[in-house]
């Protein structure tokens, strides 16, 4: 807004600014929540490769071993890495969150937020350890 | 200027307004209501109240106990007869606002809880947490916004009341935000505009207490009730004024001056025990503790700070769990606006003003002798409170006053013409007044310096202890300083969002105002309840069990007059502190 | 500690400038000061033209809400000592027109306060002669968090969704829907639920939850929203199912 103020008695003239297209550098919270809304690439990211891999097994174990094959070379694995970083900051900062979008009562009092997400990442330890556990029996 | 016009106009958007201006449209949804306010309404002074308010709900309680208690606290210059009328219709009125939503706090079994409160013999006192007037308040402004018919000037400062005819017509105002002047004419006007208490330089009050509808009213020539009588509250932090709740000090926290000495107990309070007594020393009534830290300060045992005089709060003795617990409250205002942690520091506090029993005059309709002018809640004096206001008892007055004032203006709206014409013109040689202030160049006065002077003024000679002599050289100064306001000029000349104009014209009003305290006390020769004299040390009721009127004289002084107390039931006794 | 700190507060006069400037002004520094104390010490003694908004300076009023530093704060709650060394730069809230100098205008949000209709609403109301609504203290804790708001609008200020959407109705009103809601008095959650699932309402927030972190009343919008979603998905769900 370059021109020489234009000031009409009584008039109202308010100022609005403008809402930078870089809003979110501006503190660490909104860094950390486009970061997480950027989490759901690298979840699509997973899916896509997961189809691949279902359709790659339909066409024959030759097909499958390339597969397997491209997967290993570095490309990937640093694609999959960061996707896993990703990931997993993308389950924490949900069962951080989930607290917040559940009011749970029990016995007439709000369960504590501690008590919501301590329970949350509970069952995520379980379920990951007898994801380990069959993965790596067989 | 812009010209707007309504039925009913209500000047100040805090408990009296909204509660009036609902009883308006309640009593005929025809009539178009107007609520004016310099301030949104959410942010008015009611906000702040914690305590609680009183009203009769519980077996094993009276509403002749709760008159009883208002008149003998209000040291029998309370109007008996409006008494008996306020506290029948606070418990209706407090119920009403459950019923629009207000959280009171309850029992286990739901219903209505109450406790104990400092002057009330049963407890009758009904709280939401320790934010009561924050709940009434909010409750009220979302209950208005339910009706349509309800106009709201928000941010819109009135400057003087319209008059014409005998009687009153209509507002004019500045729009803040703009600096339009604004001229709003109405068949009846309700002021609900709050007390003064920042004439004082020690005040619980917010910056937006100035008396500004007491002064339009003293302007226009309605009389003013009893405006020597301010409330004092013996324990507030000496820069914010934020009020240290009575529970500090029956927990167990104790008064110190400079050399660490529990100074109440030369003050015939009884003497210091390790654990708190109920009625002796720091649990006295609360205009002895204000008495006795004069005193103290008259010795030179007070300690001196960059903002007063003051003295320590103690509650470090109590430790933290104790304070977490009982007093969470008292350590959470001091941490979070003083910087002070009272589990490791002294709270330092002094007597602050909290509450204007006087105001304009009004009858128990809310009616002031102004035909067309109403007025209710702080800025108004019916009165019930007398000489000394207990606690918990404004809250339920601006339900119930506001209500009553609503109702009447309603009824007097409806039996009236249109405004007549010449009030156009007064409102025209108004705005041409504001303007001339406005655009003013080359004054000497600053605003920042003739309140202050004004301070202290107010502090020295009518505060907690007056005399004839200091209230005359009062008298003088403020003379004086009215004359300087004359020569003061603003840095701001612009239009939009003028608020040193604001300031400049809440300054005058408080120079009327604390004249007429000034006058008042003067001419009240006599001590009763907050108003005690030295030089008059008893309470003479041959003399002076009357109300003060004060009027706006030819020259601008006060006159002050008379008006004898209502008795119906209770003769007066004697105030017997504590029960 | 030191004697003073520089304040560099915006300024903007629309008979002036076409935009907000920085002006620097030095006021004494005091342990017990505040940010709206130092902007008191500018008005009464340095510059009588700075307008802002105060009331009662201790928290309840909601009307001394500016940006301090970059963060929305209540001003009466901010002390110069936390904000050492200095400058502290104080501007007027975010995301809102600035009328003058640090006052915004608040239009936009009375409208949608009005809007989300914070009132009891009942089929047939109770007579005032059976006394009051029973409601337990659980019943009172089910929605007292939500009734604190003080209506300071730092949440907006905080809202990346509002500054971007100014149509976003905003954590606050959709927590006082939420605090009515919740009310056990009140039957009005069906009329508020059109309102507040429109585009503009509850589906507009994408969970940044700051403005739970900068309320000074620790209201919990983000809280509000959240629980909300859930409700008016789940409603949304039983109108599908036949009824039965």
């Amino acid at each position: 807004m370059s021109s020489p103020a234009r000031y009409t008695p009584y008039h109202p003239k308010w100022y609005r600014r403008r809402v930078s297209v870089w809003w979110w550098l501006e503190t660490g919270s909104y860094t950390s929540f486009v970061l997480r809304e950027l989490t759901s690439v690298f979840v699509a990211i997973f899916a896509v490769v997961m189809l691949w891999e279902l359709r790659a097994l339909a066409q024959g174990p030759a097909a499958y071993a390339t597969f397997l094959a491209r997967l290993k070379t570095p490309p990937f694995l640093a694609l999959h890495a960061l996707a896993f970083l990703f990931v997993v900051f993308h389950s924490i900062t949900w069962f951080n969150l989930a607290p917040k979008a559940m009011a749970v009562r029990f016995r007439g009092k709000r369960v504590p937020d501690l008590v919501v997400a301590g329970l949350n990442y509970g069952a995520w330890l379980f379920l990951s350890v007898v994801v380990a556990f069959i993965l790596l029996r067989g | 200027m812009e010209l707007f016009s309504c039925d009913v106009l209500v000047v100040g958007g805090g408990g009296a307004g909204l509660r009036a201006a609902i009883a308006v449209v309640e009593s005929d949804p025809r009539l178009r209501v107007a609520v004016i306010s310099k301030v949104y309404p959410m942010r008015s002074h009611t906000v702040s109240a914690e305590g609680g308010a009183a009203a009769v709900i519980k077996a094993g309680d009276s509403l002749d106990e709760h008159a009883y208690d208002t008149i003998s606290g209000g040291d029998w210059l309370s109007d008996q007869d409006a008494v008996e009328a306020f506290v029948k219709e606070a418990p209706e009125e407090m119920l009403r606002l459950e019923h629009w939503g207000c959280p009171w706090n309850r029992e286990g079994d739901g219903s209505l809880a109450v406790r104990p409160f400092g002057g009330m013999k049963v407890q009758r006192t009904w709280f939401a947490a320790d934010k009561t007037g924050f709940h009434m308040l909010h409750t009220l402004f979302q209950t208005t916004l339910k009706y349509d018919s309800i106009q709201r000037y928000d941010e819109c400062f009135v400057t003087k009341l319209l008059v014409d005819e005998g009687r009153c017509q209509g507002v004019v105002a500045i729009e803040v935000a703009t600096g339009k002047i604004l001229a709003i004419t109405a068949k009846a006007v309700i002021l609900c505009t709050g007390g003064c208490g920042k004439i004082f330089p020690f005040t619980t009050n917010a910056s937006i207490k100035n008396g500004d509808g007491m002064a339009l009213a003293y302007r226009a020539g309605a009389p003013l009730k009893d405006m020597e009588f301010v409330q004092y509250h013996p324990t507030g932090l000496p820069f914010t004024g934020i009020l240290i709740t009575e529970a500090a000090r029956s927990e167990g926290g104790w008064l110190l001056n400079k050399d660490g000495y529990r100074y109440l107990q030369d003050y015939d309070l009884g003497k210091p025990e390790p654990k708190p007594v109920l009625r002796s020393m720091e649990l006295g009534p609360r205009d002895r503790l204000s008495q006795a830290f004069v005193k103290e300060q008259e010795k030179g045992r007070t300690l001196q700070g960059p903002y007063g005089d003051y003295v320590h709060l103690d509650v470090r003795h109590l430790g933290e769990k104790v304070i977490n617990k009982k007093i969470p409250f008292v350590r959470e205002l001091c941490l979070k606006y003083e910087n002070i942690d009272p589990v490791k520091e002294m709270i330092p506090v002094r007597p602050v003003v909290h509450y204007m029993m006087g105001g304009i005059s009004t009858d128990i309709q809310g009616a002031t002798p102004f035909p067309g002018l109403y007025a209710a809640g702080e800025a108004a004096c019916v009165s019930i409170n007398g000489a000394n206001r207990l606690g918990s008892n404004s809250l339920p007055e601006l339900l119930v006053f506001g209500s009553r004032a609503g109702r009447a203006a309603a009824a007097f709206a409806r039996s009236q013409p249109e405004t007549s014409p010449p009030v156009l013109l007064a409102a025209h040689d108004e705005e041409s007044r504001l303007e001339q202030m406005l655009g003013r160049q080359g004054g000497k006065e600053k605003i920042a310096t003739l309140r202050a002077e004004m301070h202290r003024a107010m502090e020295e000679s009518a505060g907690i202890y007056r005399t004839e002599s200091a209230l005359g050289q009062a008298a003088q100064k403020l003379s004086e300083l009215q004359d300087r306001v004359e020569n003061l000029s603003l840095d701001d000349h612009s239009y939009t969002f003028n608020t040193e104009m604001t300031s400049a014209l809440e300054l005058s009003y408080m120079l009327d105002l604390a004249q007429t305290i000034v006058y008042a006390a003067r001419e009240r020769r006599e001590s009763r309840g907050s108003h005690q004299r030295t030089d008059h040390p008893q309470r003479d009721d041959q003399r002076f069990l009357k109300h003060s009127l004060v009027f706006r004289g030819e020259n601008g002084t006060p006159r002050i007059d008379y008006l004898p107390v209502t008795i119906t039931r209770w003769p007066p006794g004697q105030r017997v502190y504590g029960r | 500690m030191p004697q003073t700190v520089t304040l560099e507060v915006a300024r903007y006069r629309p008979e002036r400038e076409a935009e907000p400037i920085i002006e620097t002004y030095e006021v004494p520094f005091r342990k017990d000061w505040v940010v709206l104390d130092a902007l008191n010490h500018i008005k009464d003694k340095l510059d009588g033209t700075l307008s802002f908004r105060w009331s009662c300076r201790m928290g309840v009023c909601g009307s001394c809400g500016m940006t301090v530093n970059g963060r929305p704060k209540l001003t009466c709650a901010a002390f110069l000592s936390d904000h050492l060394p200095g400058p502290i730069r104080v501007e007027p809230l975010r995301y809102f027109p600035v009328v003058r100098d640090l006052v915004v205008d608040i239009t936009d949000f009375m409208r949608k306060l009005k809007k989300v209709k914070p009132w009891i609403i009942r089929k047939e109301e109770k007579p005032l002669s059976e006394g009051e609504y029973r409601q337990t203290p659980d019943e009172l804790d089910a929605y007292k968090q939500f009734s604190m708001c003080i209506n300071c609008m730092i949440c907006y200020s905080a809202c990346p969704i509002y500054g971007l959407e100014p149509t976003f109705i905003g954590p606050a009103a959709i927590a006082l829907a939420q605090r009515y809601n919740r009310d056990s008095r009140d039957q009005g959650a069906g009329e508020r639920l059109e309102i507040l699932s429109e585009h503009d309402g509850i589906w507009q927030c994408t969970f940044v939850g700051e403005c739970t972190k900068v309320c000074p009343k620790n209201v919990d919008p983000a809280g509000a929203i959240q629980q909300y979603k859930l409700t008016s998905a789940l409603h949304w769900v039983r109108t599908l199912l036949p009824r039965g």
